[in-house]
């Protein structure tokens, strides 16, 4: 061990040199304050023995240095001193002191206390090791957890997002994924606790999500399979809340299911209002599969008109008072803020102001904001990005026809299905969008309108919109007979192939004429319906009814890329 | 000691009353109260009367309640909740699961 002697009585200073010498440990002295902090910098001995009485700089003074230069180090400080009186002994514990001893000096006691404090010292540096350790260990980790649970399509010119995170794993979880008609998923979830285990449920969460979001699942499908993985490997008492969010960019609505966040808003960038998203279900992971309950909210939403969402921990913010920064004072940020483009910044500032200075932050603080955008340039930009990968393998020429019965068209979404047929021939890869698009708007017209019935001028309104939803969830539950049959055919052309897709319900068929030709009279921004049809039609090469219209064919000429 | 608990008369409902923050640290003892009742309860009465907060471990406490009581058969009452406790229930939806008074 190597000791450093700060001592300005040079009798007292050799006394007790030769005394630890004799004991086997390395001696460095010090004659005043200023060479001690001078010493301890040079050496960085293992215990300091401090006089407290030195000319230049009194030793509470160059214990307070000593720790300092020290940091994380544990460096014992032991005062000498002639006083005996215990509340002058207790002063020096005080003032910053591991031990004092006091003169004369007793070898045995010495021996002993310097024993101790080697002992101190090596359960300190053990510690500090494993805490090292530790750290290392889920920073690699952390590494992993980021690629997994935040990958995707955060990064979206329309996306901002913030997670700080309390520890350095974070109990909230941020997923964004692209459906392959363009549309966006997000996901905000806040898991119980803190830290790994909070981030453990995170991995299968994420996994399925982005799994299930890219193959074209519904967002009940993704939630559904989520809750059940949940609900199978995290204990009881763990779960996550969670608000979940499908952004429909081609016919500017949103659909949402929300469980155990606080509430959420959809902000009219233009008149500065916002709708609230109330929290309808239990979190994440609590329900088994059977007992799931998925009543989604929809919400018309324009062009520019933004979801923000949150964890608790924004609002759970406390300031000096212990008052909480609350979903009021949250509200008024958005409807007195001059720009509606900062506010995601002046929400940050707001909770950032009413903090305690200088306080550890409570609770993970997140949020994310996704604002609606014109679809269908960035569905092309992001068909753009899918690289083309040549495969050697596959479907060439083929026919397939798939019928959907009642009862599958009640709880099964056929669409993700035959996507994924079609991509089992050679090359459509890269036509993931257009093609998942256009097999999602056939169904539905053939489901909602050829057999559900359902008048899409419904959709004019705002109150409409939702009464559509109703009507269709209402009517499909009480649908009897009927069937959706998709007949598929490729044929290979020499740079590509023809692919022929038609969509056939059991319904009396419509005037489809007739509905094209109103719709191009009216205000297409404000006219929900009718668009689905337009939009194939300028997808594909050939749209074709078949009379009386419960039949449509869609010719989808393709090449190599 | 944070977490009390109590049985009724005739000894078949267990009461437990919890004072000040209901949050992890409250986890042990929580825990405590309803695994060392004497004998099988029936029902199970906590009280938050005196409980100033609830973060979503206590949710999660609750939850661990509920299953020990017996799950989708348990019979779990949350009584005597403040505003605030009643709203951080109600966002996460819990009076599907409990009956809250």
């Amino acid at each position: 061990m190597r000791l450093l002697i700060a001592e300005d009585t040079p009798s007292d200073r050799l006394i007790l040199a030769n005394l630890i010498k004799r004991l086997g440990h390395e001696v460095i002295l010090a004659v005043d304050g200023k060479e001690a902090v001078e010493q301890f910098i040079e050496h960085s001995p293992d215990i300091v023995l401090l006089d407290v009485m030195m000319p230049f700089k009194h030793g509470t003074q160059v214990a307070k240095e000593i720790r300092q230069i020290a940091g994380e180090d544990l460096v014992p400080i032991i005062f000498l001193t002639s006083l005996n009186e215990a509340s002058d002994l207790a002063e020096c514990l005080e003032a910053g002191g591991d031990d004092f001893l006091s003169k004369p000096y007793n070898t045995v006691i010495i021996k002993a206390k310097i024993m101790a404090f080697s002992r101190m010292r090596r359960l300190h540096k053990e510690i500090q090791g494993q805490r090292e350790h530790l750290v290392q260990e889920q920073i690699a980790a952390k590494g992993i957890f980021d690629k997994i649970a935040h990958y995707g399509v955060l990064n979206s010119p329309n996306i901002r997002y913030l997670i700080s995170p309390k520890a350095i794993f974070n109990g909230d979880v941020v997923l964004a994924a692209r459906h392959p008609n363009g549309d966006l998923l997000v996901l905000l979830g806040d898991f119980t606790g803190h830290g790994l285990p909070a981030a453990i449920g995170a991995l299968p969460l994420a996994e399925v999500f982005h799994g299930m979001v890219s193959k074209g699942f519904a967002l009940e499908d993704v939630l559904r399979e989520v809750n059940a993985k949940l609900k199978s490997i995290l204990p009881v008492g763990v779960f996550c809340c969670a608000t979940a969010a499908h952004l429909g960019f081609r016919n500017r609505s949103i659909e949402v299911w929300a469980g155990g966040l606080p509430e959420g808003v959809i902000y009219n960038t233009r008149n500065k209002s916002v709708k609230k998203i109330h929290s309808q279900h239990l979190p994440l992971g609590i329900l088994s599969a059977a007992q799931f309950k998925y009543q989604p909210v929809y919400f018309e939403m324009d062009n520019d008109d933004v979801i923000y969402l949150w964890s608790d921990g924004i609002i759970e913010t406390v300031n000096a008072q212990q008052e909480m920064f609350g979903f009021e004072r949250l509200l008024n940020v958005f409807t007195q803020s001059c720009n509606a483009n900062t506010v995601f910044d002046e929400i940050l500032q707001h909770v950032d102001d009413f903090a305690v200075e200088g306080t550890e932050q409570a609770d993970d603080h997140t949020l994310i904001a996704v604002k609606m955008q014109d679809a269908p340039s960035m569905a092309l930009k992001q068909a753009l990005l899918v690289k083309p990968k040549v495969v050697h393998r596959g479907l060439a020429d083929c026919t397939m026809t798939c019928e959907l019965g009642v009862e599958s068209l009640k709880s099964f979404d056929p669409v993700p299905l035959v996507t994924h047929l079609i991509f089992q021939i050679m090359g459509l890869k890269p036509y993931v969008n257009t093609l998942n698009t256009i097999l999602a708007e056939l169904y539905s017209n053939a489901l909602e309108h050829g057999l559900l019935h359902l008048d899409s001028a419904l959709k004019n309104s705002a109150q409409g919109f939702a009464k559509y939803y109703a009507l269709r969830h209402e009517r499909l539950t009480e649908l009897t007979e009927g069937f959706i049959r998709f007949d598929i055919k490729h044929e290979p052309t020499d740079n590509g192939g023809r692919l022929t897709l038609q969509v056939t319900d059991s319904g009396q068929g419509f005037q489809v004429a007739q509905t094209n030709l109103v719709n191009e009279n009216q205000n297409s921004l404000i006219n929900y319906h009718g668009r689905g049809i337009r939009l194939i039609e300028t997808l594909c090469q050939r749209l074709e009814f078949i009379p009386p219209g419960n039949s449509v064919i869609v010719e989808f000429n393709w090449s190599w890329l | 000691m944070a977490v009390l608990t109590a049985s009724s008369a005739d000894g078949s409902e267990l009461i437990i009353k919890i004072k000040g923050r209901f949050d992890f640290s409250t986890h042990q003892e929580f825990r405590n109260a309803y695994e060392q009742a004497p004998q099988e309860m029936s029902c199970y009465v906590v009280d938050l009367k005196d409980a100033t907060y609830l973060d979503s471990s206590a949710l999660g406490m609750l939850l661990l309640l509920r299953d020990h009581a017996g799950g989708d058969s348990s019979q779990v009452k949350i009584v005597n909740c403040n505003a605030d406790v009643k709203k951080i229930l109600s966002i996460s939806n819990f009076e599907q699961l409990f009956t809250i008074i």
